[in-house]
């Protein structure tokens, strides 16, 4: 790993003097994780693995730098050479509300982001056998028991909070989040009955099966993996959300070598396989390239930013 | 079932032998994990189909968490987390001359251990699933405070140190941004500290940076050897392994059990059962000196966590450990649906996986003492000068592999460093390192169970009305004052003798 490292440096050096990427990419692209192995960021990374190896015939690596939940790794992501041969994953609301609400070594205008493929919706899930059958009952049951409803989710201040914080004001009801760590574990607190519900993401759903249902998902149209289950704006809340996730460059690359691998990401995401893939796994496919970065990062800022700020997260 | 035996093809009986001798290579290495072994062939076994795939995955996962042994007894350091109780008893062994039986011990108990968690995950797995959903935040919490009772075990004589240490390490897991809430804790405005103190890194740190230290500080040579080499010494081995049978089959229990609960994993399985065994022995305080129960005991639980770790994560598509969750990405990357209805609709996968784990931890036998035979030499015929360059070596390079960071070195040698000045002074590094691994699974079990508690406004049936919470709660006041009430019996005895 240590050799991995002194080449990437390396080659940043060599490669940003000649500014030679006519054949972009000439040589293996690494590909870092700023999580542990085998999450969605992970699982992610792997399907584009091979699709990339096709269609560019260079290999992609993955590696992982985990810590401080991404905050290591995006902390150091302007050291590396800014080639084109160093991607690192970025995700959202992660790299807004890291900032906002603890001191983190970057900011989110430090990350120069190039494309968002896909988000993994918010869903409201309850297990098999729960007496919310529909998005009315549950909103029934948290009026007249205020702050009495429990909800697993996925940490604090991430996906699953500000869709339970949204969701909250736009039903007018106060409900009781509790933060687990990961997925597995919020879904795992679901269904040995430790919570009534959880906010979840349409993968849990995907990954669980029967053993789960989910009341409504947070998407513009419905999932088509899941036909039978409603958008929160069909039910009448403007609620769409869920985990973002990203490439993002050392800061140093060059505005063409942005485009050029924006450019490169977009043709794996443009693939029929690939799309099917990531949508039998749950995920809503996303095209935010790096011409309309700055609009869509603006508009989850704001977003962002007013949950947090109306949940007391931030002042 | 029958599916059990297409684990026997050329290939993959093939794929489990070099699977088990990979992973047991890796896990001796201390730093580089089970996850990580796991996690580089994760590309290779996407052409493959999916139960050679699992097997590969499988034999790895086992031969690492065995290898882990190796460090632990030859070195003082724990190659993986879960073995850091095996470094109590396996360390004074190798010490006074007999690491060749510690690693043979090791390994019988690891392969029977094995093979328990691997029966249980084969007959069982649907109906233990359901110990992994009976298990809730406020469970991890009193679990996490049993484990911290250990400390009591494992202060020897001074309770006060071992206090003071447990305290430490709680304080340590609290640096970084927290793992659930996501504050940002003591890290005095360093990006350094900010990824908190990793476990693994602080295992090498406090265990091994102390022995390199006293190796370098004293003419001694690392371990004594007595006269010649004396073979595997498997039939010492197996006498002992019968002797002690219901101590291996008890943890291996244990282990299976641990390995089912998603928040806990191999550290804490192996503790559990090294305290067990420590405390049904009639001369407890002779562990730490070197005892064949306290190898035993570790590594027939850690080895049971990895089939009992596969029962949460086939079941319920929820990972039981660390290496289970790259090993599940791999599948559904794979297009393999885990879940309830795995065992019926793709039955042949599983159960080909299965045989070939059972088959791969009865590998590890072979592979075990060959290799662990290989290591045992290599540490006793090197020149001290080069033991000593070559584990500092490995310490800095499986620190920075984890998790890529040279932070993580930085902290791993002060660490180190911290840990031999506070041996001089009588504390040991295992009260620090059980506070590190426990406190947050303490911390985010009361922060949840407080919480769910205060929205349904019953705070107290939340931590002492459920049952197993209670049995937990029973198991800790029997760890603290068991001792007690002994000592009192032991004191009264001699009085009352005296009379006719």
């Amino acid at each position: 790993m240590f050799k991995n490292v002194v080449k990437t440096l390396a080659c940043g050096l060599l490669l940003s003097a000649t500014a030679a990427h006519a054949q972009y990419p000439e040589k293996q692209v690494n590909y870092i994780i700023p999580f542990g192995p085998g999450g969605e960021s992970d699982i992610t990374a792997r399907h584009q693995q091979s699709f990339f190896k096709d269609k560019f015939g260079q290999d992609l690596i993955v590696e992982y730098k985990p810590g401080g939940g991404g905050a290591v790794g995006w902390t150091q992501l302007n050291n590396y050479g800014g080639d084109g041969y160093t991607w690192m994953g970025v995700n959202l609301p992660h790299i807004v509300m890291q900032p906002l609400t603890g001191k983190v070594g970057y900011s989110t205008d430090d990350l120069a982001s190039v494309y968002f493929f896909h988000f993994t919706p918010d869903a409201l899930l309850v297990s098999e056998d729960s007496d919310f059958k529909t998005l009315e009952d549950f909103v029934a049951y948290a009026k007249s028991n205020p702050g009495k409803l429990t909800l697993s989710g996925s940490g604090k201040a991430s996906a699953n909070h500000l869709a339970q914080i949204r969701f909250d004001q736009m039903a007018d009801i106060k409900t009781t989040y509790v933060p687990f760590k990961g997925t597995g574990a919020a879904v795992a607190a679901l269904l040995g009955d430790q919570v009534l519900a959880e906010w979840g993401y349409t993968s849990t759903a995907a990954k669980q099966g029967d053993q789960v249902r989910m009341l409504a998902v947070a998407m513009e149209q419905r999932h088509p993996k899941f036909p039978d289950v409603p958008t929160f704006k069909e039910l009448g809340y403007d609620l769409v959300s869920g985990a973002y996730r990203g490439i993002a460059l050392p800061n140093s690359a060059s505005e063409e070598l942005r485009k050029e691998v924006s450019a490169k990401i977009d043709q794996i995401n443009q693939d029929p396989e690939f799309r099917a893939r990531l949508e039998n796994d749950g995920m809503a496919m996303l095209d935010v390239d790096y011409e309309d970065m700055p609009a869509f990062m603006e508009q989850m800022k704001e977003t962002y930013t007013n949950a947090a700020k109306s949940a007391g997260l931030v002042q | 079932m029958v599916a059990l035996f297409d684990a026997l093809t050329p290939l993959n009986v093939l794929l489990a032998l070099l699977g088990v001798i990979a992973g047991t290579i890796v896990g001796s290495l201390p730093g580089l994990t089970a996850t990580m072994a796991v996690a580089v062939l994760v590309p290779l076994t996407f052409a493959m189909e999916p139960a050679p795939a699992l097997i590969l995955m499988g034999a790895i996962y086992t031969g690492a968490i065995y290898g882990g042994a190796y460090s632990a007894i030859l070195l003082n350091t724990p190659g993986t987390p879960s073995a850091i109780a095996t470094t109590f008893d396996g360390y004074p062994m190798a010490k006074r001359g007999d690491g060749d039986l510690a690693i043979t011990l090791a390994c019988i108990a690891s392969v029977a251990g094995g093979l328990v968690g691997a029966l249980a995950l084969l007959l069982l797995a649907p109906p233990l699933a359901e110990v992994a959903l009976a298990f809730g935040p406020v469970e991890y919490f009193w679990l996490a405070i049993f484990g911290l009772t250990l400390i009591s075990a494992l202060s020897k004589g001074d309770l006060l140190k071992g206090l003071t240490g447990g305290f430490l390490g709680l304080l340590l897991s609290t640096v970084g941004v927290a793992q659930i809430s996501a504050d940002v804790r003591f890290t005095f405005g360093s990006d350094v500290l900010l990824g908190g103190i990793e476990v693994v890194s602080a295992l090498i740190g406090l265990y091994c940076i102390p022995v390199l230290i006293d190796l370098v500080a004293t003419p001694d040579r690392h371990l004594d050897v007595t006269g010649q080499t004396r073979g595997f010494r498997l039939f010492e081995a197996w006498r002992l392994t019968m002797q002690n049978k219901w101590n291996v089959i008890r943890s291996a229990i244990i282990g299976t059990i641990v390995g089912i609960l998603p928040g806990a994993g191999g550290s804490i399985a192996g503790l559990v059962a090294y305290t067990e065994a420590r405390r049904s022995s009639k001369n407890p305080e002779t562990f730490g000196t070197g005892r064949y129960e306290g190898v035993q005991a570790t590594e027939a639980a850690n080895n049971a966590t990895v089939g009992g770790g596969f029962v949460p994560t086939l079941v319920l598509g929820i990972p039981g450990t660390p290496p289970d969750a790259v090993i599940l990405g791999a599948l559904l990357v794979q297009g393999v649906r885990v879940g309830p209805t795995l065992f019926t609709e793709q039955g042949s996968v599983v159960y080909t996986f299965i045989g070939g784990l059972l088959l791969a931890t009865i590998l590890m036998l072979p592979v075990g003492l060959l290799l662990g035979r290989y290591a045992y030499k290599s540490i006793i015929n090197v020149p001290k000068a080069m033991l000593i360059g070559g584990v500092a070596l490995l310490t800095v390079i499986g620190t920075f592999a984890i998790r890529n960071s040279l932070s993580d070195v930085a902290i791993m040698i002060t660490l180190g460093t911290l840990g031999w000045v506070l041996a001089r002074f009588g504390f040991s590094a295992s009260p620090i390192v059980l506070g590190l691994i426990l406190g947050p699974i303490a911390e985010q079990g009361f922060v949840q169970a407080w919480t769910i508690g205060s929205a349904t406004e019953n705070l107290t049936g939340m931590f002492f009305g459920r049952p197993i919470s209670l049995a937990i709660i029973g198991m800790i006041l029997i760890s603290l004052f068991l001792p007690l009430v002994k000592d009192r019996l032991a004191l009264r005895r001699p009085n009352q003798e005296p009379q006719p």
